[in-house]
């Protein structure tokens, strides 16, 4: 098999790792918003929930987090699983386990902003809901673009991780090339994929943070 | 009726009691003057009235609309939530540290609150804001970043902020705390050019000077009571109270 046919080989599986990627951000983002103010929720019972699940997320592996969220369905509620679940299940537990992280980074950046921005715009009139989406969020979203670019470029290379529910992305196929070739070389092309995807990955981020740099 | 009104307030962070059954109230056109030494309640009591702590007792009201009452208990019971957005509209603050939003231009600190706030028409907003800046000496700085400007010209921008939404009382917080000698007389300055126009303020100070030159009443607050008050030349020049001639004796000390 030659080089070229080695790398139209990933490639074929590159698309599958970019909508896992994609997906995982798109859901988890939001997610990590919508749990980081119900971590800091003044009412008590649903932060030490949300306490509870975010250390449960982080403190297990994501390999097994997939493994439950895909045969859960079959385990608890006896359902046939659907090939299409695969896809699905791989999207809700990475969206699940970087939402949990994502949390903890958005609420590190929300409790970091002084409390006198928040004082000053109760002062001036703003609602709570506008003095997040005004006030709060934009300065948040500055202060996290750092550890948000760790948790992007660990995603590009745990989108391998797909592989355990035979989720055919990227790595999978340099697997089966690999195994196929008794050859090492088809999984450092893969790694070649992950590392010049993640090299664009960095220069976005810091594109973004290049951008927000108008004001200190 | 006074514009601003605060009466009995008592207010406990934990086991300390911070104001003791404190009442205070300003007519329209006055400027009041708080000094007192640190931890005597002053900040607090300007957090109070401007809803930013809430009392655990006492009366507050703008303009005979009330805020906050006390139950038959004798505990502070605030208004709803839409009539308190209302009674905010009557008052401005302004802060120790400025307090002004880095992600905003300076135009946009000061448009932004009329607009969204308070639904008024944007070009007339823009219009009133550049004109605010320009009697603030800071023409040209619109579209400059906080960051970018000395701490005199923040803390002017943050008195144009307040001004903007059309306050009927104006409050200061320490307004020169966080500047060296040179800027606080830039914002006294301001400050002075308020009390001329007949603004009404209520000025938390440790400029005594000024509270004399600039006040019509001075109130000297220790330990959460209100020791004396009266015209700055009763309680600035001539104390009664032992204690504002301590606290003032230490200040002629220091120059």
């Amino acid at each position: 098999m030659s080089l070229l046919t080695v790398i139209s080989q990933i490639a074929s599986g590159f698309g599958s790792t970019l909508i896992v990627f994609f997906c995982t951000l798109l859901f988890s983002m939001p997610l990590g918003i919508l749990v980081a103010l119900g971590r800091m929720s003044k009412f008590k019972p649903l932060s030490v929930l949300i306490q509870g699940i975010i250390s449960i997320l982080r403190g297990t592996p994501l390999m097994l987090q997939l493994i439950v969220v895909f045969y859960g369905p079959y385990y608890v509620f006896g359902l046939k699983l659907s090939t299409a679940w695969r896809l699905y299940a791989t999207l809700i537990g990475f969206s699940i386990n970087y939402a949990a992280y994502f949390a903890e980074i958005f609420r590190a950046g929300i409790q970091s902003i002084p409390v006198g921005q928040t004082e000053a715009a109760t002062v001036l009139g703003y609602t709570k809901t506008q003095t997040f989406l005004k006030i709060i969020f934009p300065q948040m979203v500055k202060r996290t673009i750092p550890p948000v670019t760790n948790e992007v470029i660990t995603l590009v290379k745990d989108t391998s991780l797909a592989f355990v529910l035979a989720y055919q992305e990227m790595f999978t196929y340099a697997k089966q090339v690999s195994a196929a070739m008794s050859s090492l070389m088809p999984l450092f092309v893969a790694g070649v994929f992950y590392y010049v995807f993640n090299l664009v990955v960095t220069l976005i981020m810091n594109y973004i943070e290049k951008r927000l740099n108008y004001y200190n | 009726m006074s514009l601003f009104e605060i009466k009995n307030v008592s207010k406990s962070f934990g086991d300390l009691k911070v104001l003791n059954d404190i009442s205070v109230s300003v007519e329209e056109g006055e400027v009041v003057a708080i000094i007192g030494p640190s931890g005597s309640g002053k900040s607090t009591l300007l957090r109070c009235a401007t809803m930013l702590e809430t009392m655990d007792s006492g009366e507050l009201s703008y303009l005979g609309e009330v805020a906050a009452h006390n139950d038959a208990e004798g505990k502070s019971v605030y208004a709803s939530s839409s009539e308190l957005r209302k009674i905010k509209s009557y008052f401005g603050l302004v802060f120790q540290q400025f307090n002004l939003f880095p992600h905003y231009s300076v135009l946009k600190n000061l448009i932004d609150a009329p607009i969204s706030v308070q639904k008024r028409n944007a070009s007339e907003v823009k219009k009133e804001a550049k004109e605010l800046l320009v009697k603030m000496g800071l023409e040209g700085k619109e579209n400059y970043y906080p960051q970018q400007l000395s701490g005199g010209q923040q803390q002017r921008v943050a008195i144009a902020r307040a001004l903007c939404m059309n306050p009927d009382i104006l409050f200061f917080d320490e307004p020169t705390s966080a500047l060296d000698p040179e800027l606080t007389g830039e914002i006294l300055k301001v400050i002075r050019q308020l009390a001329q126009e007949h603004m009404t303020m209520v000025i938390v100070t440790h400029e005594m000077a000024f509270a004399r030159d600039v006040a019509d009443r001075v109130i000297f607050m220790d330990g959460g009571y209100i020791v004396e008050e009266g015209k700055p030349e009763d309680v600035i020049t001539n104390p009664k109270e032992e204690r504002t001639k301590r606290f003032l004796a230490r200040f002629a000390e220091n120059g």
